[in-house]
C-alpha cells in the first residue's frame, strides 16, 4: 500500500494507483471528464489538475502515480479558479444553455422551452440533460457563467448509422469514445481526425459507421459524458424509473445487462459494469437488440399446445405435465437432448443434467459443437 | 583499415589540399546558398574555369552563417590566404575569374574578408570583422569550411576523436564529462544534458532508443538546418557518444521532411559512417553496436515536443501525453528513451574532442558554452551565428548584425519563436543566457532571434504567433486547443480596431490559464508571446484598443494613406498604380484617394516619387484633404527648396 | 493502386510505426491520398482505415485532392512575415486566381501551399516552387516567377 497526504487526510491505495485513484477511494471528489475507468488516463481535459508538493506546475492527478509520502492539495482557491476556467474554455464549444438559462430552476423536465435560447442551444435539443456529466462537472465548480463567446460548431448530425446518432457540435473531445473503441474493442472505428481546434471525432472521409468497420457494440455511446453519442430510441424516451439486472439471452457468454425500465416497459439496455463477465461492455445484440424483441407483439409469453390442429395458449404447468407424461413413454435410449448455444451456461448445464440423470440417456449434443 | 590508418590517410588528404598548386573555389550551396542563386554561380564557375582552360579544384560547402552576403564563394590562389566574396553574381563571379585567377586583381572591394595565414591589402581579416568578432565557433566550427558530404574532410578536422575518446571511457565517466561541461539542451527547456543522460542510463531495461529531434519547426529558426546540412558528421558524432554513454544501440534523427537537403546529406553521412566502421555492429573493433535510421517528419510542430515526437515515429498522431513517466523510463515503444536536439548532439562532440572542464570556461556562470543563433528580421546582416552564452544582446544586434536596417530604430527581439517572449530595447544590455532571458520573461528556447523595428507592431506580432500556435496544437487538451483560439479572437479583434475595454484583463487571465493548466510545452508556452508583450509594450495594446491606432502604423484595419495636397504634383504615378482604382486624379492635379474604396495594400506609398513624397500613412488621425482633385498649386522653386 | 507502388509498399507490411513513411510514399508517387488508397494502407500497416486517416489528417503535410502540376509553397515563417510575407501571398493568390480558400487552380496547373518556416529566413520572404527556393521576394518578383513558369 501507498500512503499519501490529500487535503490534509492520509490515505491508503494499493501500489499502481493514480492520484485520482487514491482520493476516489478515499472519497475525495475531483471533477474529470476525459477520465473513464476502463481506459489508460489520458489527462485531456484538465479538470482533474492537482497540486502536488515537490512538482512543478499543476500536474492532473488522473496521470499521476501515487506515490509514498506525497502531499496533495485537491481544491485550493488556485485550482477551482483553473477548473472554472478551463470549464469556461469547454462551454464555449459546446452549447450550455441547460446550464446558464434563467429558467433552468423552474424549468420541469422537457417542459417547452420558452424560447430563452437560440434553437441550437436550447436544453431541450440535448438529449443528455439533466444525466449529463457536464452539468454534474458545472455544478461541483461552479462557474454560473460564461463570459467568452460561445461558436457553435454548424456540424451536420450523423443519422444515417442504426442504433445511435452522433451530433459532433455536443462534443467536448474528451476522446473516450475513440480510446475504447481503440483501446479495449480494438475495432478502431472512430478516431481523433484532424488537429487543434479543428480536430474532430469522425470516421475515415466522414463515412457512415457501416463502411469503416463499427461493430455496433455502443461502448462509444456508454463512455461519452455528453449528448453527442445517444442511442435513437432513447434519447427523448425520458428517464427509467427502476433497473433490473439481467444475464443477456443472446449467447452463453453470460454478459450482465442493466435492463433500464419506465412504464413496465425496457427504454434502454446497458452493460453492468461491476462483473468479471463483460466488465461493461456488450454486443451489438445484447446492447441494442433487447428491447424490441422483449416487447415485440409477436414474441411468444406463454407456452402453446396444439388442440385440434391449432396452437393454444397453455399454463407453464400444462406444458410440462404433456411433454413430462410424453417423454416417459420412451426407452432413454430412444430419447436424445439437444442443447443451444443461445441459452446459458446455467441453462445447458441442467439441460444435460436432465438427459443424464432424469431421462437417463447419453445423447445429449449442442448445436455449437458443429 | 582501422579508423587510425583512415584517419592519417584523411589528414594526408587534407594537407594536399590545402597545399595544392592548384587553385580552389568554395561555393556554398547549403540551402540559403541555393535560393540566392549558388546552383547557377557554380555553373558559371565551371563554365568559365573551363572557356579559360584553368585547372581549379571546386569544393561545394555548407553555409558560414552569413546568409546576408549569399552565394558566397571563397577563392584561394596558391600560397595566398583564402578570400571570401559575398552576393556573388555570376557577372562577378566571371570578373574574379579573369581578374584574380588569371591576372592578380583580387577586387578588395567585393571581398568580405581572408580566412587563414598570410594577408592582402585592403581585405579585412574575416576574423577581425564586426559580424565574426563576437562569434565563438564550435558548433559550427566547419560550417563553410569542408565539404559535408565528405566524411574525410571532417576526420581530418578531428572528427570522431571526441567519440574514441568516449569508447575508451566508461560510459559513467562519459556522463561525468557532460555534466562538467555544463552543457544543457539547446533545445529550448536548457536542461542538463548529462543528468539527462544519467537519468537513460540508471533506467531498467537492455533496450535504450536514441532519438536527435531536427524536427526545428520555430518559425523564424534555422539553427539545425543550416548544422545537418553544413556538418552533419558533427552531430552523427554527438549521437554516438550519447549512445555509448546512456548504453543504446539503436538510434532514429526525427529530421522534418521541410528540410530536404539535411535529409539527403544525413542519409549520405550514415551511409559513409557504415562503409568506415563508424556505424553498426562492432563499431570500431570495440564490441559497440549502434544503428541509426533517419525518420521523416510530415509537419507538425508539436512534434518538437518528445512525448509527441515518439508517438509519431510509434506511426501515431503527434499528440503529446502527461509526464510522468518521464522518456527516459519509459519512451519510444515503451523503452527508456532519450531525446537531444541536433544543437546538443554538435556541442557533446565539441566537448568529447576538447573537454568537459574547458567549453565549462566559456559562457556565463550558469549557461555554459557557446550556443548558435538565427539572427533575422530588421537586420542588416542576418544569418546563423554562434556566440559564447551571455553575450550581450546589443554586440549581437548591432555588431554581428550591423543594426537596423534602413536607419530605422531598433525597438525589440522575439526571442525562442513563438514560444518565447520579446525583449524591449531598452534591455539590450542584457547577457543573453538562460537565467537573464527567463527573467525578462522571455526564452532563449531553440535560438531564434528576430529583430523589430518601429514599424513592426508587438500586437500584430502576439497575433502572428498565436495564429501559429493556434494552429499547430495538437488539440488534445482545452487550455492549448481552446485557450489559444479565444486568446487569438481578442487579438485579431484588437489589431482590427475591435478592441474592448476588459480585452487586455481578459488576455491576461486567459494567458495565465494557459500557461498553467496545457499538458504540453506548447500550451504553456504558447500565451508567452502575449504575457511579455503585455509586460513591454502594453501601451501598444492601449492604443489600439483606446485610441483605434497602431502606432507602428502596421495593422492594415487601423492605418490610412492620404495625398498630401501641398506635395502632391500631380505625376499620376499612384493614380496608375492602384490596383483598385481608388485613386483620383488627373495631370497636375492633386490626387484624392477615396478611403472607402482603399484596400491598403501601400502600393501609392511605395511607387511615390521620394522627391515629392506626397503620400502618407498614418493611424488614429485624420489628414485633411480636398474631397475632389483640385490643380497643384505651383509653388515658387525657392520656397519648395526651403521646403524640402 | 499502381502495381509499382504496391510492391513498394509490400516492404512495410506489418512494420511497427510505418504509417507516416508509408503515407509519404504514397504521396510522393500520386502526389495526393486518394480515398481508395487508405484502405490498403491500413491494410498492409494492420491498423483500421480510420486509423490512418486520423494520423494523415493530422500532419500539414498530408493531402486529400490532387494538386496542380507545380507547388508553391509560401513560407508563414516569422522572418517572412515581418518582411511582408502576407502581400507575397496575396500577390500570389491573386496571380493564380484562388479565391475563396482554393489552393489548386482550375486546370490544375498550381496548387498554393502555406508552410510553416523552410528555415530560409534570411532571405525572407521566401517562396519555393516546386524544389527551387525563391527569397527576398517583392510581390511583383513573386508574380513575375510565377508568370514564367
Amino acid at each position: 500500500m501507498i500512503k499519501l497526504t490529500i487535503d490534509d487526510q492520509p490515505v491508503e491505495a494499493p501500489e499502481g494507483s493514480t492520484v485520482l485513484q487514491a482520493a476516489k477511494k478515499a472519497g475525495i471528489y475531483i471533477p474529470t471528464l476525459c477520465y473513464y475507468e476502463p481506459l489508460t488516463p489520458y489527462g485531456g481535459c484538465r479538470m482533474c489538475v492537482v497540486e502536488i508538493e515537490k512538482m512543478r506546475g499543476f500536474p492532473t492527478s488522473c496521470t499521476t502515480p501515487a506515490d509514498n509520502g506525497m502531499v496533495v492539495k485537491t481544491n485550493t482557491k488556485q485550482l477551482q479558479d483553473f477548473r472554472k476556467g478551463v470549464l469556461e474554455l469547454i462551454m464555449t464549444e459546446h452549447p450550455h444553455v441547460c446550464l446558464v438559462c434563467d429558467r433552468r430552476e423552474r424549468c420541469k423536465p422537457f417542459d417547452i422551452c420558452l424560447r430563452s435560447a437560440s434553437v441550437t442551444e436550447r436544453c431541450v435539443v440535448c438529449p443528455k440533460n439533466r444525466r449529463c456529466e457536464l452539468q454534474e462537472v458545472w455544478d461541483y465548480v461552479g462557474l454560473g457563467k460564461v463570459d467568452l463567446p460561445f461558436t457553435y460548431k454548424e456540424l451536420p448530425v450523423h443519422t444515417e448509422d442504426p442504433f445511435f446518432d452522433r451530433d459532433y457540435n455536443l462534443c467536448i473531445l474528451c476522446g473516450r469514445c475513440v480510446r475504447v473503441c481503440q483501446e479495449i474493442r480494438g475495432a478502431a472505428a472512430i478516431a481523433f481526425t484532424y488537429r487543434g481546434s479543428q480536430a474532430l471525432v469522425g470516421t475515415a472521409f466522414d463515412r457512415p459507421l457501416q463502411e469503416v468497420g463499427c461493430q455496433f457494440c455502443g461502448a462509444c455511446v456508454d463512455s461519452c459524458p455528453t449528448g453527442a453519442l445517444m442511442e435513437r430510441n432513447v434519447k427523448w424516451q425520458g428517464f427509467a424509473d427502476r433497473e433490473v439486472l439481467t444475464t443477456c439471452p443472446y449467447c452463453g457468454v453470460g454478459c450482465q445487462l442493466e435492463m433500464r425500465i419506465k412504464d413496465d416497459k425496457i427504454i434502454e439496455v446497458v452493460p453492468n459494469k461491476n462483473n468479471e463477465t463483460n466488465r461493461g461492455q456488450a454486443c451489438v445484440k445484447g446492447r441494442f437488440g433487447i428491447q424490441e424483441f422483449v416487447h415485440h407483439p409477436d414474441r411468444l409469453t406463454s407456452p402453446l399446445i396444439k388442440r385440434n390442429g391449432k396452437f393454444v395458449e397453455a399454463t407453464w404447468d400444462e406444458a410440462l405435465e404433456l411433454v413430462a407424461g410424453k417423454l416417459s413413454g420412451y426407452k432413454p435410449d430412444e430419447l436424445g437432448v439437444i442443447a443451444s448455444a443461445k441459452a446459458t451456461n446455467e441453462d445447458n448445464y441442467v439441460i444435460q443434467k436432465l438427459g443424464r440423470a432424469v431421462l437417463g440417456t447419453n445423447n445429449i449434443d449442442h448445436c455449437a459443437r458443429l | 583499415m582501422s579508423f587510425e590508418e583512415i584517419r592519417n590517410q584523411a589528414i594526408a588528404e587534407w594537407g594536399a589540399l590545402q597545399n595544392s598548386k592548384k587553385p580552389r573555389i568554395y561555393v556554398g550551396t547549403a540551402t540559403c546558398g541555393q535560393a540566392a542563386g549558388a546552383t547557377s554561380i557554380l555553373d558559371t564557375i565551371k563554365n568559365e574555369l573551363s572557356r579559360l582552360g584553368i585547372d581549379a579544384i571546386i569544393t561545394q560547402v555548407g553555409c558560414i552563417g552569413l546568409c546576408y552576403a549569399e552565394p558566397i564563394v571563397d577563392i584561394v590562389k596558391p600560397g595566398r590566404p583564402r578570400i571570401s566574396y559575398g552576393s556573388v553574381t555570376p557577372e562577378i563571379i566571371t570578373r574574379l575569374i579573369e581578374d584574380y585567377l588569371v591576372k592578380d586583381n583580387p577586387h578588395p572591394e567585393l571581398a568580405l574578408g581572408t580566412i587563414g595565414e598570410g594577408s592582402i591589402e585592403g581585405i579585412p581579416r574575416f576574423a577581425e570583422t564586426p559580424v565574426m568578432k563576437p562569434q565563438v565557433r564550435l558548433a559550427t566550427r566547419n560550417c563553410g569550411n569542408i565539404d559535408p558530404t565528405d566524411i574525410k574532410q571532417y576526420i581530418a578536422n578531428d572528427g570522431y576523436t571526441g567519440f574514441l575518446r568516449a569508447i575508451k571511457m566508461t560510459p559513467e565517466a562519459v556522463i561525468e564529462e557532460i555534466k562538467k561541461s555544463g552543457l544543457r539542451g539547446r533545445g529550448g527547456a536548457g536542461f542538463s544534458t548529462g543528468q539527462k543522460w544519467e537519468f537513460c542510463r540508471r533506467a531498467p531495461g537492455k533496450e535504450k532508443y536514441l532519438i536527435c529531434n531536427a524536427d526545428e519547426g520555430d518559425p523564424g529558426a534555422f539553427m539545425n538546418r543550416t548544422q545537418l546540412e553544413s556538418d552533419p558528421h558533427s552531430v552523427m558524432e554527438g549521437m554516438l557518444i550519447a549512445a555509448w554513454a546512456i548504453g543504446s544501440t539503436k538510434g532514429y534523427i526525427y529530421c522534418r521532411a521541410e528540410y530536404p537537403l539535411a535529409i539527403e546529406r544525413l542519409e549520405n553521412a550514415l551511409k559513409q559512417m557504415r562503409e568506415n566502421g563508424l556505424l553498426g555492429e562492432n563499431i570500431l573493433g570495440s564490441g559497440f553496436n549502434f544503428d541509426m535510421e533517419i525518420k521523416e517528419g510530415a509537419g507538425a510542430f508539436v512534434c518538437g515536443e518528445e512525448t509527441a515526437l515518439m508517438a509519431s515515429i510509434e506511426g501515431k498522431r503527434g499528440m503529446p501525453r502527461s509526464r510522468p513517466p518521464f522518456p527516459a523510463v519509459a519512451g519510444l515503444w515503451g523503452k527508456p528513451s532519450n531525446i537531444n536536439n541536433v544543437g546538443t548532439f554538435a556541442d557533446v562532440a565539441t566537448i568529447m574532442q576538447k573537454s568537459g572542464e574547458w567549453y565549462s570556461k566559456l559562457g556565463s556562470e550558469k549557461s555554459k558554452g557557446t550556443k548558435t543563433f538565427s539572427l533575422a528580421g530588421k537586420v542588416v546582416r542576418t544569418g546563423l551565428i554562434e556566440v559564447p552564452l551571455g553575450t550581450p544582446l546589443k554586440d549581437i544586434i548591432y555588431g554581428i548584425g550591423g543594426g537596423i536596417i534602413g536607419n530605422k530604430t531598433f525597438k525589440a527581439t522575439l526571442n525562442g519563436g513563438p514560444s518565447g517572449g520579446c525583449l524591449p530595447a531598452s534591455l539590450k544590455d542584457i547577457p543573453v543566457d538562460y537565467e537573464n532571458l527567463s527573467q525578462a520573461g522571455a526564452i532563449i528556447g531553440s535560438g531564434g532571434i528576430l529583430v523589430a523595428d518601429e514599424t513592426t507592431c508587438m500586437v500584430d506580432m502576439a497575433r502572428f504567433f498565436l495564429t501559429f500556435t493556434q494552429n499547430e496544437s495538437c488539440g488534445k487538451c482545452v487550455p492549448c486547443r481552446v485557450g489559444t483560439r479565444q486568446m487569438l479572437a481578442i487579438l485579431t479583434r484588437i489589431t482590427q480596431g475591435k478592441g474592448e475595454p476588459g480585452d487586455i484583463a481578459t488576455l491576461e487571465k486567459l494567458a495565465t490559464l494557459v500557461k498553467s493548466t496545457s499538458l504540453c510545452g506548447l500550451g504553456q508556452t504558447a500565451p508567452n508571446p502575449i504575457l511579455t508583450t503585455l509586460r513591454y509594450f502594453r501601451d501598444e495594446y492601449e492604443a489600439h484598443i483606446n485610441e483605434k491606432r497602431c502606432p507602428a502604423l502596421a495593422c492594415k484595419e487601423l492605418v490610412s494613406y492620404y495625398v498630401l495636397p501641398d506635395k502632391c504634383e500631380g505625376c499620376q504615378i499612384c493614380f496608375r498604380n492602384c490596383p483598385v482604382q481608388a485613386i483620383a486624379g488627373g495631370r497636375r492635379m492633386v490626387h484624392v484617394i477615396d478611403q472607402a474604396k482603399c484596400t491598403k495594400c501601400g502600393t501609392c506609398l511605395a511607387v511615390c516619387p521620394e522627391r515629392f513624397s506626397a503620400v502618407t500613412k498614418v493611424s488614429g488621425e485624420k489628414i485633411e484633404v480636398p474631397a475632389e482633385p483640385i490643380p497643384v498649386v505651383v509653388k515658387p522653386k525657392a520656397e519648395k527648396a526651403a521646403s524640402s | 493502386m499502381q502495381e509499382k507502388l504496391k510492391e513498394a509498399l509490400a516492404a512495410y507490411k506489418g512494420q511497427r510505426g510505418a504509417t507516416i513513411p508509408v503515407l509519404q510514399k504514397v504521396q510522393e508517387e500520386l502526389g495526393y491520398l486518394p480515398e481508395d488508397v487508405i484502405p490498403e494502407v491500413a491494410n498492409i500497416l494492420g491498423i483500421s482505415k480510420n486509423e490512418v486517416y486520423g494520423v494523415a489528417t493530422f500532419y500539414a503535410q498530408f493531402r486529400f485532392e490532387r494538386p496542380g502540376e507545380h507547388t508553391v509553397k509560401c513560407c508563414q515563417g516569422t522572418a517572412c512575415y515581418v518582411q511582408g510575407a502576407p502581400r507575397i501571398i496575396d500577390a500570389v493568390e491573386d496571380e493564380l486566381k484562388l479565391t475563396g480558400g482554393k489552393i489548386t487552380t482550375d486546370d490544375y496547373k498550381f496548387s498554393l501551399e502555406r508552410v510553416a518556416c523552410f528555415g530560409a529566413c534570411a532571405l525572407a520572404p521566401v517562396m519555393v516552387v516546386d524544389n527551387t527556393v525563391y527569397g527576398k521576394l517583392t510581390p511583383a518578383k513573386a508574380r513575375e516567377i510565377l508568370g514564367k513558369i
